[in-house]
């Protein structure tokens, strides 16, 4: 990696500046697990790094009401270590922590992860399935946006030229909420999801789903917010029909390619299955809330 | 060719000085500026753990570190592992279960295994196996190392009873 510069700057705005200086080859740098990867290998040509770990916001969990705050280049293990974090977001805490080796978790965020833009990221379905946003900082100052509107394709994100994403927010929720992300690879570790599942669940005192949200990885260009599939699931209790009705509405959501890591039939067939099993798990998490 | 820049960081808790190209890696740095040629380059991409050094307290891949990332960090290595000619339990367990072959992934996997311990003293097998998944070893077939940290673990417990 000869010819690259690097900064680390301490506010957003001055990343803000730095990243529109640079131009088309200029990358925020978070902990750097797909960024130094593709520098190196010279699938993203050599420009300016700006790290983005010097900027208070972009490092730490931070409760606001309800709320979660997670500065973008937070490393999951982060995530796993926070309790109040675990009880509210498991769905979110499980699929970030899917993400590599432990080596790479104490390095890789969420926010890396979505800006990445891969279909198969872990973290994405869980984090639009619990309807997270993303603050975003640029030259013309601060927007918010939903989780699902930053990827447009494979490796392609909506961000303007100069922006970059500063903090995840997850919202505050009711009690009896409960989510959950499954995914599926060949081995039991250290690979790449064929398959990812978020299932996002509240429910009301008798049990009845009253809001539910489903994402699906991998199954697509972009990860894919299934709300007939959710729509499936409220007014019922999760029950073998309502499951059922997940199941069709999940696989017709999807729109996968076929590659060495799965056929789109197998992928469809798969992202129902995991849609079932995830919304099990999330509606036994909200019963316990 | 990028501008060098003056580095100020604390390697096995001395402190160090170095001049880093921007595009270099911790892992360069700490080998080729530093001397410290125990933590290895093994796939340069993260999927191996033959680099694998604690920065901050977190353990990582030192080939996905910047050197100028370092600035102002605590960065812990294979070479601080051992008191003097005083082996860490977890090297003597390594030599006495013959958990190393080649010995390539061995100062990744000494690393890896003594940052398990000290955020989980009492791991179960499962446990320690997970937390080294990041660490390729093409030689043991993995049984010999698992042992020997297992074993690593139950004597640092009994010392600190």
């Amino acid at each position: 990696m000869s010819n690259v510069e690097f900064i680390a700057p301490t506010s957003p705005e001055q990343a803000a500046k730095a990243l529109l200086a640079g131009g088309p080859g200029a990358r925020p740098l978070g902990g750097g697990t797909d960024l130094l990867v593709q520098l190196r290998s010279g699938r993203l040509p050599a420009g300016l790094i700006v790290d983005l770990k010097r900027i208070p916001e972009a490092i730490g969990i931070r409760q606001d009401g309800g709320a979660f705050v997670i500065g973008a280049s937070t490393p999951g293990i982060t995530l796993s270590e926070h309790k109040a974090l675990g009880l509210a977001w498991p769905g979110v805490v499980e699929a970030t922590n899917l993400i590599g080796s432990t080596q790479v978790q104490g390095r890789a965020s969420m926010a890396g992860n979505l800006c990445n833009a891969s279909p198969a990221a872990d973290s994405v379905p869980a984090l639009v399935a619990a309807r997270a946003t993303c603050l975003i900082v640029g030259p013309d100052g601060r927007r918010t946006a939903t989780v699902e509107s930053i990827a447009v394709a494979p490796g392609k994100t909506s961000l303007a030229p100069g922006e970059f994403v500063l903090e995840i927010r997850l919202p505050a929720r009711p009690g009896r909420s409960g989510d959950a992300y499954l995914r599926s690879i060949p081995r039991t570790e250290m690979d790449i999801a064929v398959v990812g599942a978020g299932v996002n669940l509240t429910l009301d005192a008798a049990g009845v789903i009253t809001e539910a949200h489903v994402a699906l990885g991998a199954v697509g260009p972009t990860v894919i917010l299934a709300t007939a599939a959710a729509a499936a699931l409220v007014g019922t209790k999760a029950d073998e029909a309502a499951l059922a009705n997940l199941d069709a509405a999940a696989r017709a959501a999807c729109n996968p390619i076929s590659d060495k890591r799965g056929t789109a039939e197998f992928r469809t067939k798969i992202a129902g299955v995991l849609a079932r099993r995830a919304a099990t798990i999330a509606y036994g998490r909200a019963e316990k809330r | 060719m990028s501008k060098r820049q003056h580095i100020s960081a604390t390697v096995n808790g001395d402190p160090v000085e170095f001049l880093a190209e921007p595009g270099a890696t911790l892992l360069d740095a700490l080998r080729d500026d530093l001397g410290l040629t125990g933590s290895k380059e093994g796939c340069g991409s993260g999927d191996c753990g033959a680099c694998s050094v604690i920065l901050d307290g977190r353990l990582v891949c030192s080939c996905l570190v910047l050197a100028v990332e370092a600035e102002g960090r605590r960065v812990e290595t294979i070479e601080g592992m051992a008191e003097g000619s005083k082996l860490h339990p977890l090297q003597q367990k390594f030599l006495e279960h013959a958990a190393l072959q080649c010995g390539f992934c061995t100062p990744g996997l000494l690393v890896s295994a003594k940052a398990l311990l000290d955020a989980n003293p009492d791991p179960t097998e499962t446990e320690a196996r997970y937390w080294l998944a990041g660490n390729l070893c093409r030689c043991t077939g993995y049984d010999k190392i698992i042992r020997a940290v297992m074993d690593a673990a139950a004597e640092l417990r009994q010392e600190k009873v």
